[in-house]
């Protein structure tokens, strides 16, 4: 009995070796930050400057809501200081099971290497009523596509640089002064933006998820209807036939559309009020050009301030 | 909770006697005006931070560190952003996440404390007959229950209780340490092991409505090997872009179907040990390939000097265009198990597997198919074998309607061709499963 269980606890233990060659992340290395999508990144790049490292889990062409939760995710999970979240469950499907599988103690939801950035942000959308899937998949905890507010991306930026000057205070300095000078440029780009979209002031757009609420605040835009019937739920032939009529009821001439979704449906609406598809882009990395914040704003302020222009 | 609430309140409403004073004091300057503007501007800076910090308490209280963070000028933010309002506003009321005493609150925080409670439901109807494996015609097949939640910083705790007709099966309950030293990874408690891929998957995340052949002849049916043990798995070091991991589990030794178990424990010492090596790779960005060796011993019932011990191989190629992610993906897999059964009056080898391939047809539409081919675990020499042929329907992510074509000709010249209708629906928050 004793030769046999010995056998079994070899099978169970007999990998354990590995561990110790496993390379535990030196203090005095550069943080080492993942975060769920690339606006994130890039907002952490924008802060840290060259005293971190980072990456995205999510690319930003892809749908934040459905991401493969692959094992080479773990992989770079494992090694990481800092992971940085959008939270309000934009990524409930996916991110739970790689944090829990990572084996990271210093990530783990409620450790000091786990950051939820809406805690920062100014959150629209936060259902009042009782919440129920009938209205699709909605997030209970209000809109989760917060950054297209450039003040948004303001406080979250400063977020981040606290909590990577609380994780290397011998850098907190340098992150402060290079969220100041962040803090300048956006201002700065905020300007120009707010400009380029006032003629269009109160426009009524009409987007195909419900993500620009943020945005369209900002920079005031009406959003009239979405091509969803319900967050989440492809569009269905009766709610396209009744969106068409409010459109042309509205005199609505823009459908806003993420990279990521079929523009079938969005081109068949557009034929049919004489309005224009514009494919704007949640998320940085949406488009080759787009690297940074400052072109995600660059980006999807061109795009629709021609449209505007055109169907004047 | 209300405490705090009350904080909240107080906090925005301090500043506004402060404002009215000043107004009144002066008339209009550019400069005052400006630095009103500012002034308030501020203030719904810390309104939203303030914001923040109450999401973040409803949201994750279990999850509050268990050492307050260090927060510069030492002490708790929140009296600090009390006091801070009144002195001069372009004090920034630095966020100090998860740092703030919890007052009070004992019925919102304690709701806010429940488990993610999720159930699962799993109707199956059928047409045709089968004497080999027989099914009722209309079966509410399982309701599984999901308690799901993070016990402390350092764990976390599942429960899936899985309910028929009549009766109910702990299906799994475990804890999952997830904060061990050196990158390990443990779970404690009842689990479906670690044994090739369909034997982890909950019946609601099969891709067909039965399970394979292989599983019901070789690898102990519906349940397949979940037992009570622990569990243990760790990533291992390997170049670039391989991820490796290694899992050993020890469990109790009862595992499959009452009549007919794979692994049975006569003894105590009669415990039960799986292994599993899975490696994987990412070709490009959206395809991927995963293999896994898995290895299985245990007692059967004929008792403690007979040994049952399985292999088996699993490989399984994915590809999900990211830009399309939504719309079209394919799942090409396979598992290949030997089985090596000792008992009287000679041991007996078996070996099954099946192949099966699933596409995506567009957002809510799949296309699948599954070769199955088995030998008997108890008479090596019956080989069983069939196909099926599967359309899935998805309404939303929470509910799925499936048919089924399945062609089973057994080893006694037997053969069955029945059709299945399966309706799977979903209620509350079940968490993410492995991928």
């Amino acid at each position: 009995m004793r030769i046999r269980f010995g056998f079994v606890v070899l099978v169970a233990l007999g990998f354990l070796p590995g561990a110790f060659f496993s390379s535990t992340p030196a203090q005095a290395k550069k943080l080492n930050v993942i975060t769920a999508t690339t606006d994130m990144a890039a907002l952490t790049q924008e802060v840290g400057g060259d005293r971190i490292t980072v990456e995205s889990i999510a690319k930003g062409y892809q749908d934040p809501h459905f991401v493969e939760a692959k094992p080479s995710f773990l992989l770079k999970l494992r090694q990481a200081d800092l992971l940085i979240t959008v939270g309000l469950q934009l990524e409930i499907g996916w991110l739970p099971p790689l944090i829990t599988q990572s084996g990271n103690p210093r990530i783990q939801i409620g450790a000091n290497g786990y950051l939820d950035a809406s805690q920062f942000a100014e959150i629209l959308d936060i259902p009042t009523g009782p919440v129920t899937r009938a209205m699709g998949d909605v997030h209970p905890l209000g809109n989760p596509h917060y950054w297209l507010d450039p003040e948004n991306g303001r406080r979250v930026a400063k977020g981040i640089a606290g909590k990577l000057g609380e994780l290397d205070p011998t850098n907190a300095s340098y992150f402060q002064e290079k969220f100041q000078d962040f803090d300048k440029r956006l201002t700065t780009a905020k300007q120009k933006w707010d400009a380029d979209m006032k003629p269009y002031h109160g426009r009524k757009v009409v987007t195909y998820h419900n993500s620009l609420p943020n945005f369209a605040k900002h920079f005031g835009l009406n959003v009239i209807g979405y091509v969803e019937p319900r967050p989440g739920i492809p569009p269905t032939p009766s709610h396209t036939i009744e969106l068409i009529g409010l459109m042309k009821h509205e005199n609505c001439k823009i459908v806003m559309v993420e990279p990521y979704f079929d523009l079938k449906t969005p081109n068949s609406i557009a034929a049919q009020t004489g309005a224009q598809v514009v494919k704007y882009l949640p998320s940085v990395g949406g488009e080759k050009d787009v690297t940074d914040y400052f072109k995600l704003f660059d980006y999807d302020i061109a795009l629709p301030t021609k449209a505007f222009q055109a169907t004047q | 909770m209300k405490n705090l609430i009350t904080w909240v309140v107080v906090a925005m409403l301090l500043p506004i006697p402060v404002v009215a004073q000043q107004s009144t004091q002066s008339p209009q300057s550019p400069q005052d005006s400006s630095a009103m503007e500012q002034r308030i501007k501020d203030l719904e800076e810390r309104i939203i931070a303030l914001e923040g910090q109450v999401r973040m308490l409803k949201a994750t209280p279990a999850a509050a560190p268990a050492q307050p963070s260090p927060v510069p000028g030492g002490a708790t933010a929140q009296p600090q952003v009390a006091t801070a309002v009144p002195a001069q506003a372009q004090v920034p009321a630095e966020a100090a996440p998860g740092a703030l005493p919890v007052y009070g609150g004992a019925s919102a925080s304690a709701k806010a404390l429940n488990p993610d409670i999720s159930v699962i439901g799993d109707f199956i109807g059928k047409a045709g007959g089968n004497s080999v494996q027989p099914t009722p015609s209309l079966e509410m097949h399982e309701s599984e229950i999901g308690l799901q939640a993070i016990i402390d910083p350092y764990a976390r705790g599942d429960f899936f209780i899985s309910f028929g007709e009549s009766g109910v099966n702990l299906e799994e309950g475990y804890i999952t340490f997830t904060a061990l030293p050196a990158g390990i990874v443990a779970k404690v408690g009842k689990m479906r092991s670690a044994f090739g891929k369909v034997n982890m998957m909950h019946n609601h995340v099969l891709p067909w409505v039965d399970r394979p052949l292989v599983t019901n002849n070789l690898a102990g049916g519906e349940d397949g090997i979940d037992d009570a043990g622990v569990s243990i798995s760790r990533i291992i070091p390997a170049p670039k872009g391989l991820f490796l991991e290694a899992t050993g589990q020890v469990f109790r030794g009862d595992s499959g179907e009452d009549d007919s178990p794979l692994f049975h424990a006569s003894r105590n010492s009669d415990v039960s040990a799986v292994a599993h090596l899975r490696s994987y790779a990412d070709i490009t960005e959206s395809t991927n390939i995963d293999i896994g060796l898995s290895y299985a011993r245990g007692h059967n019932e004929l008792g403690t000097d007979f040994l049952t011990q399985l292999y088996g191989i699993d490989a399984t190629l994915r590809w999900k265009p990211l830009r399309r992610s939504i719309y079209h993906s394919f799942v090409g897999r396979g598992e290949f198990i030997w089985s090596q059964r000792q008992q009287v009056p000679t041991e007996q080898r078996a070996f099954g597997f099946y192949t099966s391939a699933d596409y995506q047809l567009g957002r809510r539409w799949f296309l699948g198919g599954r070769y199955d081919l088995s030998d008997r675990s108890r008479f090596a020499n019956l080989t069983d074998k069939g196909g099926s042929v599967v359309l899935t329907y998805w309404p939303s992510e929470f509910s799925q309607i499936r048919g089924q074509y399945r062609h089973f000709s057994y080893a006694d010249n037997l053969s069955a061709n029945e059709l299945f209708m399966q309706v799977i629906f979903s209620l509350g928050a079940h968490g993410a499963h492995p991928f």
